[in-house]
């Protein structure tokens, strides 16, 4: 898009196009999902599709699988225009998917879900014996050594993802649709699905790899494609993009109506008392390493980073939504143990998680009896708030964070994504925390439920509340931040001071701190 | 009028007026009562004074059905609960005693609560699927309860426990203050305290409410001892009923009864919202529809079928499915044939 970055002509010859979708739309109710977006995939090449949440991947993702109709746009398998009305038309034409939560069976054998719907048969019954062979078969072009008969729930992840691609190539499948396969695996069972990809990619398979992982993309993938808010953003070759270039590319800019609010991260911090909360080492074994995080009276501090790169799991951790493996956290300097949410709260630390509706609002309960939850809960059922104390506290909050439509006894799963972002804030400052966690608070929602919910966060900190804002939103952290740590890779790479730094800086420092040869701004803790 | 319609438990007393006055249009004695001795006497008292056990465990299904769970234990909490009392009567010295009658409720109840925890204690603690955990209650239940009679059906003879199904008090029958009592208790503590709140909550979403500090474990642990406590004394009104502890027979299929008074009250099996005056509106259709079968003299061959038969109707007729049908139904045939000869209305009545 950028006059830098023009579009690649397609280098390959056009003969080696497998997919061609172009000018692909998607209307859902209110949104335009896609919005003329173009993705040629070719054989043999490894190709990243990338963009933050939202961004129409999945979307895009379903059109080609048969899953999602289109509203405007084609599709081409080599050369030939097609419409896949179901997944089974996809498939036929050669397009497979292994998706993030593997789509198996798990109480059946490898052999038998390796095999399921195709089984080769012998006067009318299946032939096991030949299945269980064909499915060997498979398993050994794989390097996999896994008994076909033992059941899929028997063996670890990163083999049930190997076998789900089995099972995709049995199809002889010419598209093979990998949607974050590494988010569950470690570091030795990513190798040993790389090296499965590769060597589907020499025999001509063409790869889509989806993740957020940019270390695995640039390790594994050709070309990269890049969508934002349903748009394409270009397609790059991955060797002539710059890491940094390509994380501005996915996260984009701000929209102007937000730089009116006054950047919150400018006020000085008073880091003499002990702080809030000090989080020394705390980690979980498989999802973080050790990370250290304080947060003052008063302060903002944001955490940055791309999916998957840890920054929602140091966000349960501090909540006791998850249990530490390692480290010790004080609040207001006496050691403490979160292991309960509701441990947590009785700290006062209250979080908001990034999964509003599966994990935020309680959808048929009222916009009333959701915002006092909290409150109630920290209470017990046995002390139950009079009504007039209801009503006060719900209008109260309502009012302060004007929560619309202003009908407390609507229920909740029937308001707007940003209105049950404000009730659920509502809900926390009714428990009257020290320190708020919020998780990507402002994603999916409209600009000015956005922009209340960020004055809101300022205007907190201002009278002393402690904040942890997640966002990935950069403009967003950096405006009500006043110290940001940067995680990568399941690990906090450092922090940067806000005043400090400006976007760029903060992408430079997301995309390069820690490798070699990187400039890194100054470290404060 | 559209409100009324539209009101959760509309169908439900729908039903319920129709079945009377089914029964009435039949036998216009059915609706007569009458004083005798002080005391009311008629066939809509007896439906009343029959569904107290129904009443209770339905009460108590309510609450952990809310929970998203099941218990299909309660009929052997029943066995189990008379059990114990009537052979705690059986071997007093004097079984004729209040003092001793009262000892054995509370023993019977007092059961109850402890099987109810155990049930919570497999769900919440040891987290057993609610079917599977409370179906292990269910099929060693009745065997508890005849190693405590020993093997026979224990019978006694005791005024006081006679009086608890079969007494009289202000002219009314005693079960029915003891129901009434239960189904006020069972409110008063949903909706006065924030039980309820809390258990719709973690009925809806458990993860969102264990983020909201809600003590998941304890709101669904409470709801199976209560469970627990109102089989218990159904299992008392029971033995009361027929002066034995019969282990076979005591609340036989009455959780499937709960389970089916539970639906008819317009409370999901998914967990969440509950309504208890759904409920209670559940337990008299059901044992009103019991009545119905004797009273029109159905033959015991046929009268499966028959309740089979009008609970199907019941619960089609309360079909949301069936109303936005017929309702788009309706509205096609009116787009297309200006004047249609078949009113809407019929549509509905025959569904």
């Amino acid at each position: 898009m950028s006059p830098t970055n023009p579009p690649l002509q397609a280098r390959p010859t056009e003969r080696d196009t497998v997919i061609e979708m172009s000018g692909i739309t998607v209307q859902f109710p209110g949104v335009l999902a896609l919005d003329g977006v173009d993705l040629r995939l070719r054989r043999g090449e490894v190709h990243a599709l990338l963009g933050e949440n939202g961004a129409g991947k999945s979307t895009l993702i379903k059109a080609l699988t048969g899953v999602q109709g289109i509203d405007a746009g084609s599709i081409a398998v080599d050369g030939v225009g097609r419409t896949f009305a179901s997944t089974a038309d996809a498939e036929r034409a050669g397009i497979a998917t292994v998706y993030q939560e593997v789509n198996l069976c798990p109480n059946l054998s490898v052999g038998e879900n390796i095999t399921l719907g195709h089984e080769p048969r012998r006067r009318g019954r299946i032939d096991w014996r030949a299945a269980h062979e064909s499915a060997l078969g498979h398993l050994r072009r794989f390097g996999l050594d896994v008994d076909p008969r033992s059941t899929l729930d028997s063996h670890p992840l990163a083999v049930r993802q190997l076998v789900a691609i089995c099972r995709a190539m049995v199809l002889d499948a010419r598209v093979l649709i990998l949607d974050e396969p590494t988010s569950s695996l470690d570091r030795g069972e990513v190798e040993r699905l790389f090296t499965v990809v590769r060597d589907l990619r020499d025999q001509g398979v063409a790869v889509v790899f989806i993740s957020h992982f940019l270390d695995q993309v640039y390790e594994i993938c050709d070309r990269i494609t890049v969508l934002r808010n349903g748009r394409l953003v270009g397609e790059y070759l991955a060797d002539e993009l710059p890491r940094g270039e390509l994380v501005s590319k996915m996260i984009g800019r701000e929209l102007e109506e937000l730089e009116t609010i006054a950047r919150s991260a400018a006020r000085v911090v008073d880091r003499t008392p002990p702080p809030v909360l000090r989080a020394t080492g705390i980690g979980r074994a498989g999802s973080l390493e050790p990370v250290d995080v304080d947060v003052y009276a008063g302060e903002v501090v944001g955490l940055a980073g791309l999916l998957g790169s840890g920054r929602t799991e140091l966000a349960r951790l501090l909540a006791g939504a998850d249990t530490t493996t390692s480290g010790t956290i004080e609040v207001r300097g006496e050691p403490v143990r979160l292991s309960t949410p509701r441990q947590a709260m009785l700290q006062g630390i209250a979080f908001s998680s990034e999964d509003r509706r599966g994990e935020g609002v309680v959808g048929d309960l009222t916009v009333a009896e959701n915002i006092l939850l909290g409150l109630q809960a920290r209470r017990g059922w046995l002390r139950p708030l009079r009504r007039s104390e209801r009503t006060a506290v719900v209008a109260e909050y309502m009012q302060a964070l004007g929560v619309r439509p202003a009908d407390p006894d609507m229920l909740v799963r029937n308001l707007s994504g940003g209105n049950q972002q404000k009730v659920l804030l509502g809900r926390w400052l009714a428990t009257a925390p020290e320190l708020l966690i919020l998780d990507e608070p402002t994603r999916g929602i409209d600009v000015g439920a956005k922009a209340d919910i960020q004055r809101k966060v300022a205007e907190l900190a201002d009278r002393g509340l402690s904040v942890l804002f997640i966002s990935s939103e950069l403009e967003e952290v950096l405006r009500l931040a006043q110290r940001i740590v940067v995680m990568r890779d399941r690990r906090r790479i450092g922090a940067v001071d806000s005043r400090e730094t400006d976007i760029d800086g903060l992408v430079a420092f997301m995309a390069h701190a820690g490798r070699p040869g990187a400039g890194d701004p100054e470290e404060v803790r | 009028m559209a409100r009324t319609v539209h009101h959760r438990l509309f169908w439900p007393v729908l039903s319920l007026l129709a079945l009377v006055v089914l029964n009435a249009a039949v036998r216009p004695s059915f609706i007569r009562v009458a004083v005798r001795d002080g005391h009311l006497y008629g066939a809509l008292v007896d439906i009343l004074r029959q569904s107290a056990p129904l009443m209770m465990v339905a009460l108590g299904m309510t609450l952990v059905i809310a929970t998203r769970g099941i218990d299909l234990s309660v009929g052997a909490v029943m066995a189990v609960s008379g059990a114990v009392a009537l052979t705690l009567i059986d071997r007093s010295a004097d079984p004729g005693d209040v003092g001793t009658v009262i000892v054995a409720i509370a023993a019977g109840v007092g059961i109850g609560v402890v099987l109810g925890m155990w049930n919570g204690f497999l769900v919440t603690v040891l987290r057993v699927q609610p079917i599977v955990a409370t179906l292990v209650l269910m099929l060693a239940g009745r065997g508890v309860a005849l190693l405590v009679t020993g093997g026979f059906i224990t019978t006694v003879v005791s005024p006081p426990l006679k009086f608890v199904a079969s007494g009289y008090l202000l002219g009314l029958p005693f079960a029915l203050f003891l129901s009434a009592s239960a189904i006020a208790v069972v409110a008063l503590v949903e909706r006065r305290t924030a039980l309820g709140l809390l258990t719709e909550a973690v009925g809806i979403n458990p993860e969102a409410s264990r983020l909201a500090g809600v003590r998941s474990r304890g709101i669904v642990f409470t709801a199976y001892v209560a469970s627990g406590a109102l089989a218990g004394l159904a299992g008392i009104l029971y033995s009361s009923n027929i002066m034995a502890a019969d282990a076979n027979a005591a609340g036989e299929f009455i959780e499937l009864y709960a389970i089916l008074a539970v639906v008819l009250g317009r409370t999901s099996l998914l967990g969440g919202k509950f309504s208890i005056a759904g409920t209670v509106v559940g337990v008299l259709v059901i044992q009103t529809l019991q009545s119905t079968v004797l009273f029109l003299g159905v033959s015991s061959a046929q009268s499966p079928v028959f309740f089979a038969v009008v609970v199907a109707v019941v619960v089609l007729v309360q079909s949301p499915q069936l109303h936005s049908r017929v309702r788009r139904l309706s509205g096609r045939r009116r787009r297309a044939v200006p004047a249609p000869e078949k009113p809407a209305r019929d549509v509905e009545v025959s569904a």
